[in-house]
């Protein structure tokens, strides 16, 4: 069985990188937040950009990226009259037994005062960080995200389904995987279904993909179901793209829906292949997922991208041989050697496997080695939803 | 040789992996690298872009991975590109000329 190098937290779950998460729950402190996360190693600061409330999704979304295992200490640094506090979060991050502290700019008097505490405060967290040694566990303890974002025709043919392989290879051994994206498995929910682990979940998968379906009617946007990027690339319809995008997810049966709203955050409850209802907006679906505790994201890219997350490695996979040639920098893994016929699709999955077990044990993908920490968090909008009857 | 993959042997669309031009032979091949018929495209194929691999009679399904990608939006002769102006989704109509005008 394949092993990988970890950071075992108190909770027992396991990280592949010791960062220190800086959590400003409005944007208000966001920009001293930066400046405090800049000055020690290995933190990085989060926000949300949806405005001065409590809402739960925000709430989920903030608080699952600090539970996630690569996470190893948090400071929350607030304004201080925000009506979503730190004391929120604290409540439920400190049950894992992590460090956390929060301090608000009202309160100290001013930035200044919020710097020299924020960096004293997170400078004793990296220095005990540094201290854990990484150490040998089973894949049962990883969790892969999967997504795909600028895909064309290469992504559905090769850099998909050899993400799918990758994922059945981790699944196999013990694994865990999830993928989301709801409208871009419009037109697949016979055929996601027909892999759920029994009726409910087969109910569950027709029950996001047709709410999903719902919303986008009601908003008569069905033409940007796709970006003028993919209609380019081939794609011509949204069940075309579906078709290729569950593709890497892979082929093994679907453990559970991961239903996200207002009362609940699913997280996966067992090893297995998990599929998630959210936004098919790439960087916020990579957020959501990371924030559900995958520690490993593999993005798939027809067009060519170049999106981190801020305490998750991304590994860049491209289907297309003219985008690797042109973004070398940017994609980790050529899959088009599957398009030209030099390399069989089994043998590029097994290289992204490699590859994420390569990650894991600390190998920086080129986002990271390039500092990039994308994080947007996706909301629905409780009105609408209430209007389409949803909730 | 230009070559396309029909990735399901019940798709009536294959997908070129290089630019094609118009009259020049193609080979259709199979995942596993098989030739499985040549054809000749009466248009421009681009890289990604799908050719008809017969004739589809408006109306029809379009198939691509086995599966049901649209339908053919009027009729699409032999060898003819196949995208958003002559295939519309069957879960949500959208004519071709919406889907191109929009840019997201």
């Amino acid at each position: 069985m394949t092993e990988f190098l970890g950071y075992e937290r108190p909770d027992g779950s396991v990280g592949v990188r010791n960062h220190l998460l800086v959590i400003a729950p409005i944007d208000c402190s966001y920009e001293p937040a930066k400046k405090i996360a800049d000055q020690v190693p290995g933190a990085v600061a989060i926000t949300q950009t949806h405005g001065c409330g409590a809402d739960t999704m925000l709430v989920h979304n903030l608080v699952g990226t600090a539970l996630n295992p690569n996470v190893a200490g948090v400071l929350i640094v607030g304004l201080g009259c925000e009506t979503l506090t730190g004391e929120m979060l604290m409540e439920q991050i400190e049950p894992s037994g992590k460090p956390v502290h929060n301090i608000t700019i009202q309160e100290l008097g001013g930035t200044l005062k919020t710097h020299e505490r924020g960096v004293r405060l997170l400078q004793e967290m990296a220095q005990n960080a540094a201290k854990l040694r990484r150490e040998s566990f089973p894949l049962s303890k990883l969790t892969l995200a999967v997504e795909c974002g600028g895909s064309d025709a290469t992504s559905g043919l090769a850099a998909n389904p050899a993400v799918g392989v990758a994922a059945d290879l981790l699944i196999e051994e013990g694994g865990s995987v999830i993928f989301g994206e709801t409208q871009e498995m419009s037109g697949t929910q016979h055929l996601l279904a027909r892999r759920a682990v029994n009726d409910q979940v087969a109910k569950d998968v027709y029950t996001i993909i047709e709410a999903q379906e719902h919303r986008l009617k009601a908003m008569g946007v069905d033409s940007r179901w796709m970006s003028k990027g993919n209609i380019d690339g081939g794609l011509t319809t949204i069940e075309e793209k579906s078709l290729g995008a569950v593709r890497k997810g892979g082929t093994k049966p679907i453990q559970g829906v991961l239903f996200n709203d207002w009362e609940r955050f699913d997280k996966p409850s067992k090893p297995g292949l998990y599929v998630m209802d959210g936004t098919g907006w790439d960087v916020p679906s990579v957020t959501h997922m990371v924030a559900a505790g995958a520690q490993v994201v593999c993005f798939t890219s027809g067009a060519g991208s170049t999106t981190g997350h801020a305490v998750a490695p991304v590994i860049k996979v491209t289907g297309n041989p003219q985008t690797y040639a042109r973004m070398t920098d940017n994609m980790d893994v050529n899959a088009g050697t599957i398009l030209d016929g030099s390399e069989s699709l089994n043998s590029v999955g097994r290289r992204i496997f490699d590859m994420m077990v390569d990650t894991a044990n600390g190998r920086l993908t080129k986002a990271e080695a390039l500092g990039y920490r994308d994080y947007i968090v996706f909301k629905r909008s409780r009105e609408a939803e209430h209007l389409l009857g949803h909730c | 040789m230009n070559k396309a993959i029909q990735i399901d042997d019940k798709d009536n669309v294959a997908t070129a992996t290089g630019d094609v031009k118009k009259g020049e032979q193609v080979e259709v091949l199979s995942p596993e690298g098989k030739v499985i018929l040549k054809a000749k495209p009466v248009d421009d194929i681009a890289f990604g872009h799908k050719l008809s691999l017969r004739r589809i009679k408006m109306g029809e399904e379009i198939i691509k991975y086995g599966e049901v990608i649209g339908v053919a939006s009027r009729v699409i002769p032999a060898g003819e590109w196949v995208h958003t102006h002559n295939v519309d989704s069957a879960r949500l109509k959208t004519s071709g000329e919406e889907v191109r005008g929009v840019t997201v």
